[in-house]
């Protein structure tokens, strides 16, 4: 049973694919508008994964904790002790008061206030440098760090992280609403394609239904044609994405050659790839469905 | 068994295609329906096959009421029952061969089984060796047989045939008649509606008359 199933199955196939390949141009025309609608919102994805990499890369937020003034050398190691335990800190840089204030009187162009101040007004801090740049979760971190006794303050700089997610988070919506866009575009392709395709069928629908042919069984080849025309919609939305990120790396190389860097942009990672794969398929085969539904119907032998 | 009670079928522009129709017939019976165009043969067998539905009264087939028929259900009626359309109905994108094969593609045969088959419908109408031609290439004639090949391919119960012998000159009639009773012996219930009186002066079977939507007594 389950062998005729797969029969059937493998034979609707085989018919779709000598349909795409019987007009050519038609089928090719109408996968590349789709892979060119869908390349839009991938492309920005990938840039804007990329941006996200290297912020992450270039820009490990830190924090200073300051400790206590009354705080005592045990204290300072227990506190030490502590933050090595944290997996995001990923360096630990300890500060004592002496070195603060030298540093500040370097830095400063008061000097002289410093030098008559009766005793060291500053505290000893520890440095930390983190591998996490979620506000979110360095908020948290921030204020866990906070209810330790020994510790006085804790202070980052989030103004940064702020503007930064704000700034992802704007780049993920443009990336939502354009897919949107494009997917409306597909689907409508695809209707057109498959309502055209039930226009020059509609003797072989009739003539089944007249001999028994299931609605499934006369959806199932329009279904597998705009599976199969999304899919490789997908796959030439994958190859558009693939070509421009070679393409800008390949300048890229050579502008950054006068700042003496080197730097590539990844490309979409294999993962991401067949998802896109799995979802132009499903949008393929969506806009047949609805088509098929809108179309069918109208097709009752007489 | 098939069983028409009280049946009638009114379309909406008020036109009576049927006027309370009774009839039965047996399993295994060859019937002629006869009556001038428009007496509302297509009507009948029409709603036999469910293409048309009754506005009133009962169709049985083997104690099944057509006329209430959910559509999702039509589809298997309808593999019970072989038919022959008056315009043919053939596909010229496709072979002979393939032409056949449909019926089979929808009942769920495997290859191997459906090609024998296709082979064996092909040789009872006598086109064996026309498997790989174009339907385009064939004469009325062989249109003709080749539209009977495709009804009884997958072995129906019930054969139906609407003016089988419309455009044929009387030799290929009598052809044509002589393969229905070929069938009819098999025991294949056969029903086959026509105009054309010089076929039915010999025959024993069963004759309905219609007039007007009407049965003749």
């Amino acid at each position: 049973m389950i062998r005729v199933w797969l029969a059937q199955h493998w034979f609707v196939f085989v018919a779709t694919f000598k349909r795409l390949f019987a007009t050519p141009i038609t089928s090719l025309l109408s996968v590349i508008i789709m892979g060119v609608a869908l390349s839009v919102p991938v492309s920005i994805y990938v840039l804007v994964e990329n941006l996200q990499a290297i912020a992450n890369e270039r820009n490990s937020p830190q924090m200073s904790i300051f400790l206590r003034n009354d705080a005592k050398q045990d204290d300072i190691d227990r506190i030490r002790q502590d933050l090595e335990q944290y997996p995001q800190i990923i360096g630990l840089e300890f500060v004592t008061k002496d070195v603060a204030l030298q540093q500040l009187l370097e830095k400063s162009e008061l000097p002289d206030i410093a030098i008559n101040l009766p005793r060291n007004p500053l505290p000893d801090a520890f440095v930390i440098t983190l591998n996490e740049n979620t506000l979110e979760n360095l908020k948290q971190l921030q204020e866990d760090l906070k209810g330790k006794p020994e510790i006085k303050y804790v202070q980052f700089d989030s103004a940064w992280i702020e503007r930064f997610s704000a700034l992802l988070e704007l780049g993920h919506s443009i990336i939502l609403m354009i897919t949107m866009i494009s997917s409306i575009a597909i689907i409508a392709v695809m209707f057109n394609t498959i309502r055209l395709q039930i226009a020059t069928k509609h003797d072989e629908i009739e003539i089944s239904k007249l001999i028994g042919a299931t609605d499934s069984f006369i959806r199932r080849p329009f279904l597998y044609f705009g599976a199969l025309q999304g899919l490789a919609a997908g796959a030439i939305a994958w190859l558009i994405v693939l070509l421009l990120i070679h393409l800008i790396n390949e300048q890229l190389i050579l502008f950054l050659r006068f700042y003496e860097m080197e730097f590539v942009l990844e490309s979409l990672s294999t993962e991401n790839g067949l998802s896109l794969l799995f979802f132009s398929s499903w949008l393929g085969w969506l806009g047949a469905r609805l088509s098929v539904s809108n179309h069918l119907w109208r097709i009752e032998p007489q | 068994m098939i069983t028409f009670k009280n049946v009638s079928k009114r379309y909406p522009n008020g036109y009576v295609a049927l006027n309370n129709i009774n009839l039965s017939i047996n399993v295994g019976e060859m019937v002629f329906l006869t009556g001038h165009s428009g007496a509302g043969k297509s009507t009948l067998l029409k709603s036999i096959t469910a293409i048309e539905r009754p506005t009133s009264g009962t169709i049985t087939i083997s104690g099944q009421n057509i006329a209430q028929l959910k559509s999702s259900a039509i589809p298997f009626l309808r593999r019970k029952i072989g038919i022959v359309f008056q315009d043919h109905k053939l596909l010229f994108d496709r072979s002979v061969f393939d032409n056949i094969l449909l019926p089979l593609q929808i009942s769920n045969f495997d290859t191997q089984t459906a090609a024998s088959r296709v082979r064996a419908a092909l040789d009872k109408v006598g086109l064996l060796k026309k498997e790989k031609v174009m339907p385009i290439t064939l004469s009325g004639g062989e249109r003709q047989r080749l539209c009977i090949a495709r009804a009884i391919v997958h072995r129906p119960a019930i054969l139906i045939a609407d003016e089988p012998t419309g455009n044929l000159d009387i030799a290929y009639a009598r052809d044509i008649m002589k393969m229905f009773t070929s069938f009819n012996q098999v025991g294949v219930t056969v029903i086959i509606s026509t105009h054309d009186a010089s076929l039915l002066e010999n025959t024993q079977h069963h004759i309905l008359s219609l007039a007007q939507g009407s049965l003749l007594a």
